[in-house]
């Protein structure tokens, strides 16, 4: 059988802080599979967006097993992790996930280059369906947020990513745009058969995910 | 307090700040204290010699008057005051009566009574210390270096002398008074203002001792605004809490005014500090670099002086609140809610692009006007000013649609995006870039204008100092038999006569040659006629150098009046470089006619054994071993001024340099934070920490490639000016421009080290950064 | 005219620092001191006496001009020594310096010079007489018979002086006391001259006749240190009488006063402190300070009781050391002409 997107396995990772070391996973266990969307919901501080991070290759976990796409990241140098990011992982921030000096063209093909597989067809598409199309020329410090979201979920699909990991991307619209973004993300997802994992605070938008993970005190609960 | 823990929570903007701001001001204050201390002593001069504000009756020949010609002069109703002038060792003595001279001499506030009753000599401490006399030397600063003054009965004793150097006469002089002439037939009335101004002469080394200092300033300053520029940026935030909290915003301003006027006090007396220091290594050179071009006597010790403290810590304070001036204006107009974020980078608008390329093109063109129609030094200095702004402001404006080009033939991501990046960091950079491109331009500029000169000079040299040996004369009868037991010897002697004049206006060095082989063989001119030495050796025409020619607009084939009755025509120029004065030389006949009264007092001897004349000299003519000058030391001499001269300069580009390294260095630091943001996402995507640090040090050397191309051209134009417009009116010379290719390639070297010098740490943090911290970028609070 | 003495010991600090008294002869620097009782020797005590520290030759001359127009003049040889004693050339510790004016109703005209002695450029030589510093010159075959010339940037004279009195003594027989504490003098004048001459101004020659009278006055003590300046006249009457009278003005705000009756035949009659008594009647703006140019003057014993008019309020001596002096009109109980010099007015 084909390997699931995304496996992890007894994770765990604390932060050194100024009150000593701070655990904030501690042992979290999950699978994902292709085309499979999961809602990571949980209260601030639960580790949610640490577990976005370890599952991303952004941070290396302390203990435990990390598989992305079959690769494990437990061993895997900065470079493999940086490619691994390049290739078969997408992140869709909060904010900020645009390169401030590329005009949203460039942005949204940015990661589609870095792996080699431009679609252009494919693109076009995102454009189309994201309503993008007016602002290709534009950097993205003349677009409003949404507009960068869109951007930002554009350019993570293009890539055709195995796994797609999304930390409240909607988290700094307001309800109308946030549902519009969510409702091309989920179709857009199901379009190209990645796995999805979001965080959320919203129970609505964790309602139409598949499947649904709370975590707290960095434990599935 | 809120305010204030900023800076200690970013140590190295406080660090930036205050090493930007003394840099700026050590710089600037130091070279204010060489020009202070110089034209303190030029002060001290003209107070001591008071020569050129007076009127002066002197001997029509010699160089004695009579002191009952004196008495005779003051009894016929001529008010003039008596001067004796002689030497004792290295000391010029001078003595007056203080009671009559318009001139105080430089003596300081003592009473005249005291001056007069107390047979004493007065002399600044370095003066005084070379004085070998049986009186007591009252030490006073303010008397010229080099001179010892006394009461004139005082000096004549000491000189062993009953007669007088000459007569300064009084502004004012009562009705009635016969003829000078008819009271005192052997003595001529020369007019005031004849000998040259050593202030004037000086100005234009000092204008450039100036231009180098404000360039420094402007380069620190640039630091200063960027730092403050961004502490205020990062600041808005708390800024819009202390507001919201109720905190008035005139008392914020008040507040953060206080603040960096605090800070700014600091930086800047650190710098007055350290301007001290340069000044004290530079000012030695200094004084051997206007001794030995221009005569001018400078004190070699540094004084603290308010003009030059005072006005480096005022500009630096004023430049410091300038450039929070501007910040703090955007803060007080910012409105209660607006974001806090930082702005990562701002894309400078279409219309600022356009003000700043029309600045540029006024600024060049009026550049290019004045190469046209501007005269005088001071002209020469705007359009340098006008010329290197003006390039400093194009530099971003040439350095765009490079990067934009660059970009658009990239095929990589990462290069369309590292193009992309670069270009948006240009606006952040620009001040930096400018800095480093007045550097580096300065440097080639000046690298070639020494090079060319020096190239120049020494060849000049060779041509110029044929004869082996050079003798000087203490008297006529010395020099008659100097010429006559030289001739003897079968050495073949050229006498050199000379008087000082005026020529077309202009106060000159008139010579009278022994036209020979010498002359004909040595003597490389500028522009001549034919025949040009029969020309002057039959007393039909003369050679002017290339200073006067110019500063009286005259030039082959123009006529002169070399006496009061006899014109004669300009056969030909010659460059006479390392002397501001004008000089005219005839044959040895017609100044013998003109001038019966001199003799010479100088000799050229060619000769092939010069060992054997000095011994000659020495023993059978009595020339002290001092009169005598070998060519070779001659033109070690010459050399070692021409190396002094530009050795303040070439400290000062060095130091220019570094200054600028500095800035761009402090730059990239303060930028650095800025940068987190806008690479997060680019490493989020799949590029290596180790990468991205990679090519931000990778992006310097194209700014520092791209910044030394440009400075090229403005290099090479700066050094024409230098060459061909401010020679020829500090110096009176226009130097041919010889180009020295390896020297920029060096240069080039240099700057792309010092830009990866100044990258490297900031690339280097930058590779260190956690990942935490660059997820930070993207985590809800912020 | 004993304040001159301190006018001119101001022109040397150090001077003024020498506080010599009477009684000795000679005061600390070794310059001799008058004493009581003075003989004289002429003409050899019209020449200089430069064991003293202080002398001078001051004239001074009302005139007329040939419309009827007042004139003054001033010519002023003044000597100050930095030692007692003569030398040769540039070493003599003489120093002269010379002041010359001309006033009209309209202007005044000062100029002043400075000279060494021992080199020729200035002097005075008793017989026959002769003062002179650069062009300038009082001299003549004696003492009666003089010319007198000097010049400046913008006026000069050329005058002719004959006395027709005898010479007059100031004080006890030439022994002119300055203060209570005993500083003094040795002081006479030749108050009798007829002068006559031209003036050289601005506008042209002026040919004038007048009467001059000539001071010579010799000293090495500076005023009284609660002197500060002093108010001088020299009062020409109608009669023929003559009137000299000054007062010290004392930092306590009284007088020390002292004058001379002059008979028209040259007899003299000297008054002590308070007999003679000036008092201002009017002030004048002057050179940035109130000057008076007006006074009271009164010597009952003689039943002067006079006012005193400048001639030119803006008679003032712009010099090195500045002062007021010029002519006056006398109107009162006597009318005359006469000079009158003012000093410490700041």
């Amino acid at each position: 059988m084909t390997d699931p997107v995304l496996r992890l396995e007894r994770v765990e990772k604390s932060f050194g802080t100024a009150d000593g070391v701070v655990p904030v996973l501690r042992g979290v266990s999950l699978t994902l599979d292709g085309g499979e969307t999961l809602a990571l919901t949980g209260e601030s501080g639960s580790g949610k967006s640490t577990l976005l991070h370890i599952a991303g290759g952004l941070e290396a976990a302390d203990a435990g097993v990390v598989r992305v796409a079959g690769h494990d990241l437990t061993a895997m140098s900065d470079t493999a992790r940086a490619a691994l990011r390049a290739n078969d992982v997408a992140v869709v921030f909060q904010q900020f996930n645009l390169i401030p000096s590329l005009r949203v063209a460039d942005n949204i093909a940015f990661q589609a280059r870095l792996a080699g597989r431009v679609d252009q067809g494919l693109i076009d598409r995102l454009v189309a369906r994201l309503g993008l199309a007016e602002q290709m020329r534009k950097y993205p410090e003349a677009l409003s947020g949404g507009q960068q979201q869109r951007v930002a979920i554009a350019r993570a699909i293009a890539a055709r990513p195995k796994l797609l990991l999304a930390d409240e991307p909607t988290g700094n619209l307001d309800e109308a745009t946030s549902a519009e973004v969510l409702d091309a993300l989920l179709a857009l997802v199901a379009e190209t058969g990645a796995g999805l994992m979001l965080v959320t605070h919203s129970p609505a938008i964790a309602a139409r995910m598949d499947r649904r993970l709370h975590l707290s005190a960095g434990r599935v609960a | 307090m809120a305010l204030l823990s900023h800076w200690r929570r970013n140590p190295l903007q406080l660090f930036a700040f205050l090493a930007g701001l003394a840099l700026a001001t050590a710089l600037w204050s130091g070279v204010q204290a060489i020009n202070a201390e110089a034209r303190a002593s030029y002060d001290a001069a003209a107070a001591t010699l008071g020569e050129g504000q007076f009127d002066q009756i002197v001997p029509g020949a010699g160089d004695r008057i009579a002191q009952a010609d004196f008495v005779t002069l003051r009894r016929a109703g001529w008010l003039v005051s008596p001067v004796i002038e002689g030497r004792l060792g290295d000391v010029r003595v001078l003595g007056f009566d203080p009671l009559s001279s318009p001139a105080g001499f430089g003596v300081g506030q003592g009473d005249p009574g005291a001056f007069l009753e107390q047979g004493q000599l007065f002399a600044n401490a370095e003066t005084a210390a070379l004085l070998d006399v049986d009186l007591s030397v009252v030490i006073d600063p303010g008397i010229a270096p080099g001179i010892a003054v006394g009461d004139i009965g005082v000096v004549q004793r000491l000189l062993g002398r009953d007669d007088l150097s000459r007569l300064l006469v009084q502004p004012v002089q009562p009705m009635e008074r016969p003829a000078l002439e008819d009271v005192v037939p052997g003595l001529r009335l020369q007019a005031a203002s004849q000998t040259a101004d050593v202030g004037e002469l000086t100005d234009s080394f000092h204008l450039n001792l100036t231009a180098f200092g404000l360039l420094s300033f402007a380069v620190g300053l640039f630091i200063v605004y960027s730092t403050i520029g961004l502490a205020f940026e990062q600041r808005r935030g708390v800024v819009r809490t202390l507001r919201a909290l109720g905190v008035p915003l005139p008392r914020l301003v008040v507040l953060m005014l206080v603040e960096v006027l605090v800070l700014a006090l600091l930086g800047a007396g650190l710098g007055v500090v350290l301007g001290y220091v340069v000044a004290a290594a530079l000012l030695p050179d200094v004084a051997v670099t206007l001794r030995g071009l221009y005569g001018a006597e400078v004190a070699g010790t540094l004084q603290f002086r308010v003009s030059w403290w005072g006005s480096g810590l005022a500009i630096a304070v004023l430049g410091a609140l300038a450039a929070a001036g501007v910040r703090l204006w955007q803060i007080a107009r910012m409105p209660l809610l607006a974001s806090a974020r930082p702005r990562a980078w701002a894309m400078t608008s279409g219309r600022a692009q356009n003000v700043q390329g029309g600045l540029a093109l006024l600024l060049l063109g009026t550049a290019v006007v004045l190469v046209w129609v501007g005269q005088g030094l001071v002209a020469g200095f705007a359009l340098l000013g006008c010329f290197l702004i003006g390039a400093a402001l194009a530099l971003p404006l040439v350095v765009r649609p490079v990067l934009e080009r660059a970009e658009s033939v990239a095929t990589t991501p990462v290069a369309r995006w590292f193009w992309a990046d670069t270009r948006q960091q240009l606006p952040g950079l620009s001040l930096a870039l400018m800095a480093l491109l007045l550097a580096i331009s300065a440097n080639i500029g000046v690298a070639t204008m020494v090079s060319s000169f020096r190239m120049t000079f020494v060849s000049f040299l060779d041509q110029r100092l044929a004869p082996e040996l050079y003798v000087g004369a203490a008297s006529a009868a010395q020099a008659e038999a100097i010429e006559a037991g030289m001739t003897a010897q079968g050495a073949d002697v050229l006498p050199l006569l000379t008087v000082e004049t005026q020529v077309a206006g202009q106060p000159a060095q008139l010579f009278g040659v022994r036209v020979g082989p010498t002359y004909r063989t040595s003597w490389v001119f500028l522009d001549h006629a034919t025949n040009a030495w029969d020309e002057v050796a039959a007393g039909q025409a003369v050679v002017t150098n290339e200073q006067l020619a110019r500063r009286a607009g005259l030039w082959v084939g123009d006529t002169v009046s070399v006496a009061s009755d006899v014109m004669l025509p300009i056969a030909a120029v010659v460059a006479d470089y390392g002397n501001p004065r004008g000089q005219v030389i005839i044959g040895e006949t017609l100044f013998r006619d003109l001038h019966p009264e001199v003799s010479p007092r100088q000799f050229g001897l060619r000769t092939d054994d010069p060992g054997a004349l000095r011994e000659v000299l020495r023993r059978d003519l009595t020339v002290p071993e001092s009169a005598i000058i070998d060519q070779q030391a001659l033109k070690a001499f010459s050399l070692e001024v021409f190396e002094r001269t530009f050795t303040v300069t070439a400290a000062l580009n060095v130091l220019t340099l570094a200054v600028a390294g500095f800035a761009m260095l402090m730059s990239l630091l303060t930028l650095a934070d800025l940068r987190v943001p806008q690479l997060a996402p680019v490493w989020a995507l799949g590029l290596t920490r180790r990468r991205i640090g990679q090519l931000e040090l990778l992006r310097t050397v194209v700014f520092a490639v791209v910044t030394c191309l440009f400075a090229l051209p403005v290099g090479l134009g700066l050094a024409w000016v230098l060459l061909a417009i401010i020679n020829v009116e500090a110096f009176g010379w226009r130097l041919p421009m010889f180009l020295f290719p390896a020297d920029y390639a060096r240069l080039g070297v240099y700057a792309v080290l010092a830009a990866i010098a100044a990258a490297a740490w900031p690339a280097w943090r930058l590779m260190r950064t956690p990942p935490n911290a660059l997820l930070k970028v993207f985590a809800h609070e912020r | 005219m004993s304040g001159r003495v301190l006018l001119f010991m101001l022109i040397w600090p150090f001077a003024a620092l020498a506080q010599g008294f009477a009684g000795l002869g000679t005061d600390a620097e070794g310059f001799a001191v008058p004493q009581p009782d003075p003989t004289f020797d002429f003409p050899a005590d019209h020449g200089p006496h430069p064991e003293y520290r202080i002398e001078w030759w001051y004239l001074t001359a009302n005139l007329e001009g040939p419309d009827g127009t007042p004139y003054g003049l001033q010519w002023t040889l003044f000597r100050s020594a930095l030692a007692p004693g003569e030398d040769e050339g540039w070493e003599s510790p003489q120093v002269w310096f010379a002041h010359a004016a001309v006033t009209t109703p309209e202007a005044h005209f000062a100029t002043e010079r400075f000279a060494r002695g021992g080199i020729g450029v200035a002097g005075v030589e008793a017989a026959p007489f002769r003062a002179w510093i650069d062009e300038w010159a009082m001299e003549g075959p004696d003492f009666d018979t003089l010319s007198l010339t000097a010049q400046g940037p913008d006026f000069g004279y050329d005058m002719e002086m004959r006395a027709e009195g005898p010479l007059v003594f100031q004080g006890d027989a030439g022994f002119s006391v300055k203060s209570a504490e005993g500083q003094a003098s040795y002081y006479y004048s030749q108050p009798f001259y007829r002068i006559e001459g031209s003036l050289d101004l601005p506008e042209g020659a002026v040919e004038v006749t007048g009467s001059a009278w000539l001071d010579r006055e010799w000293s090495s003590q500076p005023l009284s240190e609660n002197q500060s300046g002093w108010d001088w006249f020299s009062l020409s009457f109608d009669s023929g009488d003559k009137l000299m009278g000054f007062q010290l003005r004392q930092r306590d705000g009284t007088q020390y006063s002292a004058s001379t009756w002059i008979g028209a035949d040259g007899a003299t009659v000297a008054y002590p402190d308070g007999a003679f008594v000036a008092e201002p009647l009017a002030e004048s703006a002057v050179a940035g300070r109130d000057v008076p140019t007006r006074w009271q003057v009164r010597l009952p014993d003689r039943d002067v009781d006079v006012e005193v008019e400048a001639l030119n309020p803006q008679s003032w001596m712009p010099l090195t050391i500045p002062y007021w002096e010029g002519p006056v009109t006398v109107t009162g109980s006597h009318a005359g002409v006469g000079y009158l010099e003012m000093t410490g007015y700041e």
